[in-house]
Formats: C-alpha cells, sequence, structure tokens
C-alpha cells in the first residue's frame, strides 16, 4: 500500500520529538478523525536551524511528519512557506489516494508553526493561504 | 521472518485434512448432483454426508434444514431478506442490535428503502444486549429478529437462547449471524431457539467461497437467488461440490476437535488479556472480560493510532487488526466501539488479536514481549501523549 520511500520514514521517523524553547509550535488535525500533528521550530537570521515533529496517527501522517522536517531544515522561512502538500506527497514517492487529504497534514502543521514563530515575534502577517482540499466524505454511520 | 498469524478472524488457513478431502472433486468425481449418470450421484451423495455434518455440528434436527450458500454474507442476506419478504403479510418490521457485523446491518438498511422498518436496539458498554431492551423493541409487526452469537470484533456473546425464547413468545423468527461462533462454541440450534443460523466455512477451517444458512424446517422463507431449484429450491446455481465436501469435513473436525481445541484457546486468550492489560500503558480491553469467544482479544490503547501499531507490528513478524477509522475504506472508527459508547478517539488505537487452529504457547509469549514496547514507542511519538505519562 505504501511506497518504500515511505515505509523508511514510518520505520525510522526523522527528528522526532519536542525542542527545548521553540520559536514556534504548530498543531493540527484532530484526534477523533485520527491524525494529530505537532511540529515545532527553532528559527536563526530567518532560518528554520532546528525541526521536531510529534504525531498520533497512521503510517502516512507519520511518515509525511517525517519527511517534512526533512524537506524544511536548513531552509528560509520563505522555503518552507512554499513547501505544500503535494511537495510532501511526491518526496514520499506518493501516498495511498484515501490517505491524501486526511493524513496529509504535515505542510499545514508546519505553516501553522511559522505562523506561530511570526505571532510570538510580534510580526504582522496576512494569514498563511489554505491548500484547498476537498473534504473527504465521511460515509453515513449507522 | 517467521510470522506470528494473530488474525484469523479475517483469514483463516484451510485445514489440510480439509484439502485432502476436497481434492477428488476438482479432477475425478467431477459430476453434477443433478445429473442422472453415476458421476452426478456421487457427487450428490458427496453434498448430502457434508449437509449431514454441517447439521451435526449445530445439532439441527434434519440435515436438510442446512442450505448451502456461497458464504456468510450471503446466507445473511437471504435470512433478512427471505424472511422479511416472505412474511410481509404478517408485518414489515425487524429488530436487531447496533453492533451487527455488516453484512446485517447493511442488509437491513437496505430493507429500509423497500418499505420495511428496523429497530436497532443499542448495547452496553461490554457490546451486551439486553434481552429486554429487545422485548421492548419488538412489535405485533416484527418477524425477524437477529443478533450475532459472538461478536466478531469483540468477542461479547449475547443471550441467544434467552433472545430466541422473546422471539418465539411474540411470534417472530430469531436470525443468529453465527460466523465467530460455529466450530469454536457448543451451538444447539433447537435448545437455543434458534431458527436461522449463518455460517461460514473458512472460519472453521475450511474454504472460502462457502457458506450455509441454517433453515428450520417449517420457517417461512424466500430464496434470494432464483435459477434451477437446488437446495430444495432456496438456492439455486449448480452446486460447489469440492468447496461443500471442504465445508463437511471442516465440520466433522471441528465437531470432534472443538472442546479441546477451545479450552486451549480461551487459556492463550486469558493471558493475553490478564498480562497485555498489566504490562503495556493505556490498556483497556474492549468487550466483555467472561462471556467472550474463546480466541478473541481486544484491546485500545490510548494516545495512539492503529494503523500505525498494525504496520509496526508487522515489521516484528505479528500479523494482526484494527478497527482504527483510518484503516478502514469509510474512515470511520469501528461502529462497534462506538456502539458501545466508546469516544471515537478512544476508538483509534485498537488491537485485535484473533488466535486459531495452529497458534502456540510460543506466539502467545511473542505477542505478549512485543506489544507494550510497540505501544509505549508509539505514545513517545505521540503529542496527546500528557508528559505524565510518557
Amino acid at each position: 500500500m505504501y511506497s518504500d520511500r515511505c515505509m523508511d520514514h514510518f520505520r525510522n521517523p526523522r527528528n522526532v520529538g519536542t525542542i527545548k524553547n521553540p520559536d514556534g509550535v504548530g498543531r493540527v488535525g484532530n484526534p477523533v478523525c485520527g491524525d494529530m500533528m505537532e511540529i515545532q521550530i527553532k528559527v536563526k537570521d530567518d532560518v528554520l536551524t532546528d525541526i521536531k515533529f510529534r504525531t498520533f496517527g497512521c503510517g502516512a501522517a507519520i511518515a509525511t511528519s517525517s519527511m517534512i522536517t526533512e524537506l524544511a531544515k536548513g531552509k528560509t522561512i520563505e522555503e518552507a512557506l512554499r513547501i505544500t502538500r503535494g511537495d510532501v506527497a511526491d518526496a514520499l514517492e506518493g501516498l495511498p489516494p484515501i490517505k491524501m487529504h486526511c493524513s496529509n497534514l504535515a505542510a499545514d502543521a508546519l505553516h501553522a508553526a511559522i505562523e506561530d514563530y511570526y505571532k510570538r515575534k510580534g510580526i504582522k502577517i496576512e494569514p498563511l493561504k489554505k491548500e484547498s482540499v476537498e473534504e473527504h466524505e465521511h460515509a453515513a454511520g449507522i | 521472518m517467521k510470522i506470528v498469524y494473530m488474525d484469523y478472524a479475517s483469514s483463516s488457513p484451510v485445514d489440510p485434512r480439509v484439502s485432502q478431502a476436497m481434492l477428488p472433486y476438482f479432477t475425478e468425481s467431477i459430476g453434477n448432483p443433478s445429473s442422472i449418470h453415476q458421476i452426478g450421484a456421487e457427487a450428490r451423495e458427496a453434498i448430502e454426508v457434508a449437509r449431514r455434518q454441517v447439521a451435526g455440528l449445530i445439532k439441527a434436527e434434519k440435515p436438510q434444514e442446512v442450505i448451502f450458500t456461497s458464504g456468510a454474507t450471503e446466507s445473511t442476506n437471504m435470512a433478512l431478506k427471505g424472511v422479511l419478504r416472505r412474511n410481509s403479510d404478517k408485518g414489515k418490521h425487524m429488530v436487531t442490535t447496533t453492533i451487527e457485523h455488516m453484512s446485517v446491518l447493511n442488509t437491513a438498511k437496505y430493507l429500509t428503502t423497500g418499505g420495511f422498518d428496523v429497530t436497532f436496539v443499542p448495547v452496553d458498554s461490554y457490546g451486551y444486549v439486553d434481552p429486554q431492551r429487545i422485548a421492548e423493541a419488538m412489535k405485533k409487526e416484527t418477524t425477524l429478529v437477529s443478533v450475532t452469537y459472538a461478536n466478531g470484533e469483540i468477542g461479547t456473546v449475547q443471550a441467544v437462547e434467552e433472545i430466541g425464547r422473546i422471539a418465539k413468545d411474540l411470534g417472530a423468527y430469531l436470525h443468529v449471524d453465527g460466523v465467530p461462533a460455529v466450530g469454536k462454541m457448543e451451538i444447539d440450534v433447537k435448545g437455543e431457539n434458534i431458527d436461522l443460523l449463518s455460517m461460514s466455512s473458512n472460519d472453521i477451517y475450511g474454504p472460502k467461497g462457502v457458506g450455509a444458512l441454517y433453515v428450520k424446517k417449517g420457517v417461512k422463507i424466500e430464496p434470494l437467488i432464483h435459477g434451477g431449484g437446488q437446495e430444495r429450491g432456496l438456492r439455486s446455481g449448480s452446486e460447489n461440490v469440492g468447496g461443500i465436501v471442504g465445508f463437511g469435513k471442516a465440520a466433522e473436525l471441528a465437531k470432534v476437535e472443538m472442546v479441546e481445541e477451545s479450552a486451549r484457546l480461551r487459556s492463550f486468550r486469558d493471558k493475553m488479556i490478564s498480562e497485555i492489560g498489566s504490562r503495556t500503558k493505556g490498556a483497556q480491553l474492549n468487550g466483555h472480560p467472561e462471556k467472550r469467544s474463546p480466541n478473541n482479544v481486544n484491546f485500545r490503547f490510548n494516545y495512539i493510532e492503529g494503523e500505525a501499531l498494525i504496520l509496526r507490528l508487522y515489521d516484528l513478524g505479528i500479523a494482526a487488526a484494527t478497527s482504527s477509522a483510518c484503516s478502514s475504506k469509510t474512515l470511520e472508527p469501528s461502529h462497534v466501539l462506538r456502539g458501545m459508547g466508546v469516544p471515537p478517539e478512544e476508538a483509534q488505537g485498537t488491537l485485535l488479536l484473533t488466535m486459531g487452529r495452529w497458534t502456540t504457547e510460543k506466539d502467545v509469549g511473542y505477542v505478549l514481549d512485543t506489544v507494550p514496547g510497540v505501544v509505549d514507542l508509539l505514545r513517545k511519538m505521540s503529542p496527546l501523549t500528557p508528559e505524565s505519562e510518557v
């Protein structure tokens, strides 16, 4: 079901954990739906010098979280803001279609962490544009 | 790496004694039971032997009460649609529970689109349905009550005999989904007031693609599949002779070996329930601790998600199942756990272990040594785990 690259990030997740005194924290998702991610960042001279994640979720949720920490580490904030959900999925050699919407939240978590960083700095910014995501249709329960 | 298989409820191996018994029916005894000649007669006889074997396992009075089908989903479809439609002059209402297998729930829901009315009775936090609630849900228009003998996901065993008595007193038939229980628990269709019983061959180590519906003599039912009138006109189509022979052989073996096998599985089950519970952080048993099928262990662990748990366990050589939202086709967490009142976020981290004929003590030991560490690792990765519980 998952690509080799995806399974590699699931089995050996990079940058798991928390940062002491982070400069920004982003949390997205909802445990009720089965996915929740937290990204913590350290910023120096507009560069993401450190990034860590913690995730509650399925294989894809963990793999995308791990991947985004690799994609974003060492990048400038501007570059990090340009990383999309699609970039994360591509870097993982694709995700199963059913996982594209609900578990591919890592880019959102990174952007939320950057927004938090700006907020802490007192920098006013336009709210970040969210990628449009079709709501997956939950089948009607009994 | 050797895989420790703990997913018998999803699929079971065919017992080699069963496949051996089936083989001649693919190459030598290839007759159609409806043919007049001797080759056909042999096939007919083989099917009737199998019918007696299956009837014997569930203590049916007459072998003719067993109708062979393509599997338990067909059997439940036939039971629900066949009884409701055939008895619609009496009424158009059926009663079932919120935690039935999808083949019952979705068939029942489908029937509501055709003018039938269904009451879904809630269960308690163990997944147990109070027979009194069934009685309260019944109306004079009720023609069928349908419950599972033992729930396939959480193992909870229902008070079938009592529910059967209630149905009978109020003039309705009782259909029981017997799939997770047949061959593992003593079932006595007559003694337990069961009018219809759905069965699956693969769940008793027979081949896939075969099942049966027990229809007690006198039950008014119409067929689901029309055609050449096989199976007393209740299930047309040339018989799957090899598959039916295998199902029969599997039933014969189950009847002989069930008591000993179930006692062994029960001891494994109780060991796993007690030790996973005590050795794993945040573990909570799903289902009833005692009224439970012999081979079922189901836990939920807080702060973690089931699919990740299953993938990690498989990397370590354990094949198991979960009912988390992410692992399902509908992206909804288990309707069984929701029906028991488990909050959706807690229903995500479930682990379902189902054992069978070839499960060993060593397998159980390996699972007990492996599960706590994997759960702990995922908890440490989860942002939901409070600092104090890491």
